[in-house]
């Protein structure tokens, strides 16, 4: 079994053996009771096998909240171990825990939060959006949730069989090196990227070609959404930029497993190279996060304006200027590393000019909402703290790419403190906005609106909270991935930033209740008429939840916000595009693929981590072996009649 | 500055003409991103109030969504705020390159930086001593630091005298940097480096100059020498918990720290 062994289970160590315990018996409650309710023929057929991107965006979504809680428990056990270790204390954890649990916070929230949660809002919102039937390759998309799925189970994995990465979410070498982490911690880490990642580039792909190829007729690129809009730049970041995330990690694995140098000091390698590539990739990464939150926002504001969006071109424009420059700014995330004074600077031009587009898009939402008839429910404030708490996250961005500035807070709490500004402020926020926003779509009924509003004050007052406190910090000279310090005078400022956590941690928990108390209540909460916000865009104008094809027959578009038109113009009715209309349609079938291929992806994922060498074979096998039978399969579709409802 | 007071011994507290400098980099980038921000949130909350559904004074305008002088204002303040703030970027960037020496006319003092696992060595190649985890230095003289690491990557700091820099195996780094008068300035390393890290603090130590000549030539006398397997045992990894104190320093000891980390090793079956 390779270097797999009874000695890899932390016997030693309550808190993840708890927290696993707890895990394995809420999902073996969840097995007895889908067993009970006998719901696993219509799990394994709606669900876990389904190719309509609604439902797998739907799943994403479901993964991102199950993993904000698993990265918010890490951070809650790193803002109560700081709250305590001041002076000669040394809190709860000790450094080998400490170390792995930040690892963990920013890899999950990045990854397995912030890409699901958009990855979801963008598969289940696009289509829908420019009047399609489904995404270009539907049975991919399914495989790109579950490969995701795989490296997320990975992950959590590393709980209770090893340990996770000690070095930081990015794993700087030589740091990340088999001579400084000789165990399996920063294997986990790179094999859950490396298979998550191959799931993101395929859907990025797929997002892009839905978009450029299957836009409804008459929708010219003048007239698609802007949530489309961003969409597409966050795509293309995504097929762009990920790739270099492969090449990255991949080279490290080779490092730490055939013996290779790419990044160690010996035989030329140079751990300066993987800064510059990981930073390649991680500068577009923070862009492929904030660019669809920044459409959810547009389509936000427009809608609870009643007003169409501001300078829509002027927004557009500004998404794809902020696509192109975020490949020109990696190097502001190591001004520290001595690059000369000339390089340093134009990076640092580069990041401020960054800022342009942006400023222009907060100042077209506030000309959206001008002469607007504002309706407060939770998806608006959502946007309006957006704008409040994102514009001050992006003032102190702009502090911090000036190199000289830079120099006193690079890996301060500062930046820690920045970068939770524009990622909490931005894209959680985003994503909290679209989730209420398109709720009733999928589901058809709203989320609970009083509840939807306590989460928002929560995350919002919990947020300043716990960052104001690190800004002060980080000005005092506090660094980031501390397990203690030794100024006892900080000690009262992690105590507010823990209290700041408590709040938010309500917000979370109020979450879960707004859940459960919208579907026990969701007669009172249904929306019958598809279009509870009024809203403008082409998802509004078919059923909700809308059939497994969409729309009966697709629509012509003549104008950019085209529902909204024909709400005005005639009653709501968008004349259907020539040659639509007919009674069958062609369905994809669905397709256990992508359940099978993760499956073995993971396998061969645990297998490669643990030096388990034929496991990963068959693994690696069972994958290609999934593929194949696919390739073999004759019948992938099969017609419904749309008039009735079913199979023809 | 009012609010140094308040946080002593941070970046709002310098010491020296390099943090002095950024913090006025600091402050002024501030006051600017200020002016634009603060009228941001005002608007918002301004515009959001004021054209809430309920308000009956509010002169609505639901089709306005395009105005070509709005456009052109939008795009041109922050592209303004941005040349400003670039111009102070590129400024800033070649005043304040840490390879640039500090005028002066006092001589200034040489220091090899190494971090290691989890502890920072000074040497001090003109002086033929070296300690750990205790920077001492004449105030008013300024400092050129050539740094490396003998282990991972770390990031020399001291939030007080400005401008941190990395340390990395195989490579040196320059940083020059003053201490404007006596006082004890703590220093840390503020790039994550495993278990230890916590405890890779130092204390950067600014002396009169006859108080620093005093304490060169106690370590002179009293400390004991820096060889080569003295220097094997500081090396291996540990949290140093006392400050101390070597002469004399095995000489070339820098040098040979930076080559050893790129030294290749024996590579079995290909004879040599």
């Amino acid at each position: 079994m390779g270097k797999l062994g009874w000695d890899a289970i932390p016997l030693h160590d309550p808190i993840p053996l708890v927290a696993a315990a707890v895990v394995m018996l809420a999902l073996a409650g969840l097995g007895v009771l889908v067993t009970a309710k006998g719901w696993w023929p219509v799990l394994w057929r709606d669900w876990i096998t389904t190719v309509d991107h609604k439902r797998i965006g739907v799943m994403y979504v479901l993964l991102a909240l199950v993993m904000l809680v698993r990265g918010f428990a890490d951070a809650l056990m790193m803002r109560s171990q700081l709250a305590l270790a001041a002076g000669h204390a040394r809190g709860y954890l000790p450094p080998a825990h400490y170390d792995q649990i930040f690892s963990a916070h920013g890899t999950i929230m990045i990854f397995f939060v912030g890409m699901a949660f958009m990855v979801g809002l963008m598969n289940f919102a696009v289509p829908l959006q420019i009047g399609a039937r489904d995404v270009a390759f539907p049975v991919l998309n399914s495989v790109s949730f579950w490969l995701t799925a795989a490296g997320v189970l990975l992950t959590n994995v590393s709980l209770v069989v090893g340990e996770f990465a000690r070095t930081g979410w990015l794993a700087y070498p030589p740091l990340s090196e088999l001579a400084y982490s000789p165990g399996v911690g920063v294997d986990y880490w790179l094999w859950s990227l490396q298979i998550s990642g191959v799931g993101t580039l395929l859907s990025g792909i797929n997002l892009t070609t839905t978009i450029l190829k299957m836009r409804a007729p008459g929708m010219g690129y003048s007239r698609m959404p802007i949530f489309t809009w961003t969409a597409l730049a966050a795509n293309m970041l995504i097929i762009a930029a990920f790739p270099i995330l492969t090449a990255t990690l991949g080279m490290l694995l080779l490092d730490r497993y055939l013996d290779f140098h790419f990044f160690t000091n010996e035989l030329g390698g140079n751990a300066m190279m993987y800064v510059n590539l990981i930073w390649a990739w991680g500068h577009p990464e923070v862009y492929i996060l904030i660019l669809p939150a920044f459409g959810i926002f547009s389509e936000v504001i427009a809608t609870f304006s009643g007003k169409p969006l501001f300078g829509y071109r002027s927004m557009a424009a500004a998404t794809l200027a902020i696509c192109v420059v975020s490949f020109m700014v990696w190097l502001h995330h190591f001004f520290t590393m001595g690059a000369g004074a000339d390089v340093n600077a134009f990076f640092g031009i580069a990041t401020s000019i960054i800022a342009i587009p942006t400023g222009v898009k907060i100042f077209n939402w506030l000309f959206t909402m001008y002469g607007g008839t504002l309706r407060f429910e939770t998806p608006m404030l959502w946007a309006i703290g957006f704008i409040v708490t994102f514009v001050i996250g992006g003032a102190t961005g702009v502090m911090l790419a000036i190199p000289p500035a830079d120099f006193q807070l690079h890996n301060s709490l500062f930046l820690v403190a920045h970068f939770h500004n524009v990622i909490i402020g931005g894209v959680v926020f985003g994503a909290f906005a679209g989730y209420t926003y398109w709720f009733p779509k999928a589901f058809g009924f709203r989320l609970h609106d009083g509840l939807g509003k306590a989460v928002f004050w929560c995350w919002f007052i919990g947020f300043w909270l716990a960052f104001l406190p690190l800004y002060v910090l980080g000005l005092a000279g506090a660094t980031r991935r501390m397990q203690h310090y030794p100024d006892v005078s900080w000690q009262p400022w992690m105590v507010v930033a823990f209290v700041g956590a408590l709040v938010i941690l309500a917000g979370i928990v109020l979450t879960v209740v707004q859940l459960v108390v919208s579907v026990r209540t969701r007669d009172r909460l249904r929306d019958a008429s598809g279009d509870p916000w009024d809203g403008r865009t082409l998802e509004w104008s078919t059923t909700s939840p809308p059939p497994a094809w969409n729309f009966a027959a697709l629509p012509q578009v003549a104008s950019l916000d085209a529902f909204w038109e024909a709400k005005r113009c005639r009653g709501g009715a968008l004349p259907a595009a020539p040659g639509e209309g007919g009674r069958t349609l062609h369905l994809p079938r669905p397709s256990a693929l992508g359940v099978v291929v993760a499956f073995f992806a993971f396998v061969g994922g645990f297998a490669l981590v643990w030096h388990v060498w034929w496991l990963a074979l068959a693994g690696l096998s069972g994958c290609v072996a999934a593929g194949l039978a696919r390739a073999w399969q004759v019948e992938h579709e099969f017609e419904v009649d749309v008039v009735a409802g079913g199979r023809a | 500055m009012q609010t140094a007071a308040a946080w002593p011994q941070g970046v709002l507290d310098p010491q020296g003409p390099v943090a002095a400098a950024e913090r006025t980099i600091l402050g002024n980038a501030t006051v600017i991103m200020l002016a634009v921000v603060v009228p941001v949130i005002v608007m918002t909350l301004a515009f959001a109030w004021w054209f809430r559904a309920g308000n009956r004074w509010a002169r609505r305008d639901p089709e306005w969504a395009y105005s070509g002088a709005v456009e052109v204002t939008v795009w041109a303040i922050p592209a303004l705020i941005v040349l400003f703030l670039g111009g102070v970027a590129w400024i800033g960037s070649h005043e304040l390159d840490p390879r640039k020496p500090i005028a002066s006319s006092v001589a200034p003092v040489r220091v090899q930086v190494v971090s290691l696992d989890w502890k920072w060595l000074f040497i001090y190649p003109d002086l033929g001593v070296a300690s750990v985890n205790r920077l001492v230095v004449p105030a008013g003289a300024p400092l050129q630091l050539q740094l490396t690491s003998a282990s991972v990557m770390n990031s020399f700091f001291v939030p007080q005298l400005g401008s941190q820099i990395y340390t990395m195996a195989g490579m040196t780094t320059t940083l020059h940097l003053l201490a404007d008068r006596p006082g004890n300035f703590p220093g840390l390393s503020a790039q994550f480096s495993g278990d230890g890290f916590s405890d890779m603090r130092f204390d950067a130590i600014a002396l009169p100059p006859a108080q620093f000549a005093q304490w060169l030539d106690g370590a002179r006398t009293s400390a004991q020498p820096l060889d080569a397997a003295q220097y094997q045992a500081l090396a291996r990894p540990a949290v140093a918990e006392v400050p101390l104190t070597f002469a004399p320093v095995a000489p070339g000891l820098f040098q040979h720290i930076v080559a050893a980390s790129t030294r290749t090793p024996a590579m079995p079956g290909m004879g040599g």
